[in-house]
């Protein structure tokens, strides 16, 4: 039976890490992850775990021991947010590259500057090139349970990756919300003990981490990391629907709410899909086909299952919570048009920007965008794309219709 | 989505708003409820105000927005009647609770002409004759339960009585000045 509780996010993944009972934990605090640290060594200190936990003096070297730790031998993972991400650069690369399973919980706020503590995914997709697996949550319940899965998917034979933990900074992390928990020895059981094959602390086999590569090794080893990445989908989904079957709580890449038949869709990442998904059935109500497609997995990205997914859409939303700086829109739109153009180009896609720096996503918000998708296709009006939602003042945008892209709306403005 | 009940709670860092809208949030979940206890940062200081949520529900909660039509205010402190537009939003048919010695006529022109019910609680009293010191969150934490009804007074009492026995298990002194400051306050706006 599923113990029924009510916990902030960052209580729900360090209950999480309390149940699988890592080797080593070596961390730094920073808003808004500082908690997952804290309640970790409280945990330790009395005596309900007995990870190894070492406060280091940055995030460079939070990350740098947990690299030396999981190359050691040991089910490692730190925890970080923002900043610390930022100064965990180069390890994430060199824990990637060494294929350390290791793990880290991520709580996503916006980088400086300005300076701001909340929610944004900048963080995170920055380091979406690093070689790490990323997943994301729309609530506790799924940060909880995808770090469960984690080193089921990290320790993978076939991958032996690192694995990003993502949930929204303080939406997510400090809202208390109900909880469905697991016992620990499904926990136990499910995630199992690790025997990493290859490892520095076993002397019968000596082995070196790290090395040189010349030029004629070097992309030889990012072709097997790619590899890792493509291999990362089927134990994705394997573990995910064998936590299903313990759980009752299947997931795969992603989550299609209402999309079957949606005339109008989000592609959409995090807290703000829930908020998205009260809109979708409001329109329905209305006798609107509207539908979302709740991105989890981002690395590796799920391209042709995206595409197919969203293949019978008149228009798509790509909502990024994360600029990209190339006035055209933030990451996820990039790569979600990419898969379109490659595997459904009939979908007509637009990109905006919302809720950087914590600025609040409402249903509202949502349900206007969904109205505007349906007045493109059928009235013919334009769509004001990689624009920002909810702006003071006036947002940079483009203005297109099915007949293209029509002009500047600011410079219509003027 | 009218069955879910939405609270807004104003007050200052350190009065401890956010600690009554978890403990409301933790009560009702206790009685069965759907809950979600948020609070808004912004620069997290001593004195500055904030903003905490709360919304109370018999069905899932997906909504991760902050409340901008709130069924309910709580106001922990009543300077930021001058400077925060308390009853944004709220919900005619709702109410607002304020921590003040004034009378509820003389909070009035801080309202905007709000048509709902209004309640004043002199919750600095209160805590310091239970208490010994100035804690305005029990106080107004019961004059919320009592006035929102989000559970029975039974209910509320005995899952309070839970929470501090186990918040303050060190410190077993301060239960029943806590518990005897959630009853004076309930009765008082009843």
């Amino acid at each position: 039976m599923a113990i029924r509780e009510r916990l902030s996010g960052n209580e729900a993944i360090s209950y999480a890490i309390k149940q699988v009972n890592p080797d080593v934990m070596p961390a730094f605090p920073i808003t808004p992850s500082t908690e997952i640290p804290q309640y970790v060594a409280n945990y330790i200190a009395n005596g309900e775990m007995d990870t190894d936990f070492i406060p280091v003096e940055s995030e460079h070297s939070s990350m740098s021991a947990t690299v030396g730790a999981s190359a050691a031998g040991a089910r490692a993972l730190t925890a970080t947010s923002s900043c610390g991400l930022a100064l965990m650069w180069e390890e994430l690369y060199v824990a990637a590259s060494n294929r350390l399973p290791l793990a880290l919980c991520l709580v996503n706020r916006a980088l400086s500057g300005p300076i701001n503590i909340n929610c944004d995914h900048s963080d995170s997709m920055g380091a979406r090139d690093t070689g790490f697996i990323q997943i994301y949550a729309e609530n506790n319940q799924e940060a909880y349970d995808n770090f469960i899965q984690a080193y089921r998917i990290s320790e993978h034979k076939d991958v032996r990756l690192p694995i990003m933990i993502c949930q929204d900074g303080f939406i997510t992390s400090h809202a208390v919300e109900n909880i469905e928990l697991l016992e620990d020895d499904k926990v136990k059981n499910f995630v199992g003990e690790y025997n990493p094959e290859n490892y520095l602390l076993n002397a019968k086999q000596p082995m070196s981490v790290g090395p040189y590569a010349v030029s004629n090794y070097y992309m030889e080893t990012k072709m097997a990391q790619n590899t890792a990445m493509q291999n990362a989908k089927q134990v994705i989904l394997e573990v995910g629907k064998e936590f299903g079957e313990m759980s009752g709580r299947n997931y795969g890449f992603f989550e299609e709410y209402r999309l079957e038949d949606a005339d109008y869709a989000f592609v959409i990442i995090g807290s703000a899909a829930g908020t998205s998904k009260d809109a979708v059935d409001k329109l329905r109500e209305q006798g609107m086909k509207v539908g979302l497609l709740k991105l989890r997995v981002f690395r590796p990205f799920p391209d042709i299952e995206i595409a197919k997914a969203l293949s019978n859409c008149k228009a798509v939303a790509i909502m990024d919570r994360c600029e990209g700086f190339r006035s055209k829109g933030g990451p996820l739109g990039a790569e979600v048009k990419a898969a379109l153009y490659d595997y459904a180009k009939d979908v007509t896609a637009f990109n905006l920007i919302y809720g950087l720096g914590g600025r609040d996503f409402t249903v509202e918000s949502a349900e206007e965008i969904f109205k505007e998708l349906a007045a493109y296709v059928e009235e013919g009006k334009a769509f004001e794309e990689y624009r920002y939602v909810g702006l003071r003042g006036e947002s940079y945008s483009i203005a297109r219709t099915s007949k293209g892209v029509t002009s500047d709306v600011n410079a219509d403005r003027a | 989505m009218k069955n879910t009940v939405e609270i807004r709670w104003h007050g200052r860092g350190g009065q401890g708003a956010k600690s009554a809208a978890l403990m409301l949030a933790d009560a009702a979940f206790m009685t069965g409820k759907h809950v979600q206890g948020f609070p808004e940062y912004g620069p997290e200081r001593m004195g500055a105000p904030i903003t905490a949520y709360n919304r109370i529900s018999e069905d899932p909660i997906r909504v991760h927005s902050n409340i901008y039509d709130p069924d309910y205010v709580v106001v922990v402190d009543e300077t930021l009647l001058e400077s925060v537009d308390v009853t944004a939003g709220l919900n005619p048919e709702g109410a607002i609770v304020i921590n003040t010695t004034k009378s509820v006529d003389e909070v009035k022109p801080f309202l905007k002409d709000y048509k709902g019910s209004v309640y004043t609680l002199d919750a600095r009293e209160i805590s310091e004759k239970c208490l010994g010191r100035y804690f305005p969150n029990s106080p107004m934490l019961a004059a919320i339960a009592a006035i929102s009804k989000v559970m029975t007074k039974e209910d509320f009492f005995r899952e309070m009585e839970g929470s501090y026995r186990h918040k303050f298990a060190k410190k077993p002194e301060v239960v029943e000045g806590n518990l005897a400051a959630l009853r004076m306050a309930y009765e008082e706006v009843e």
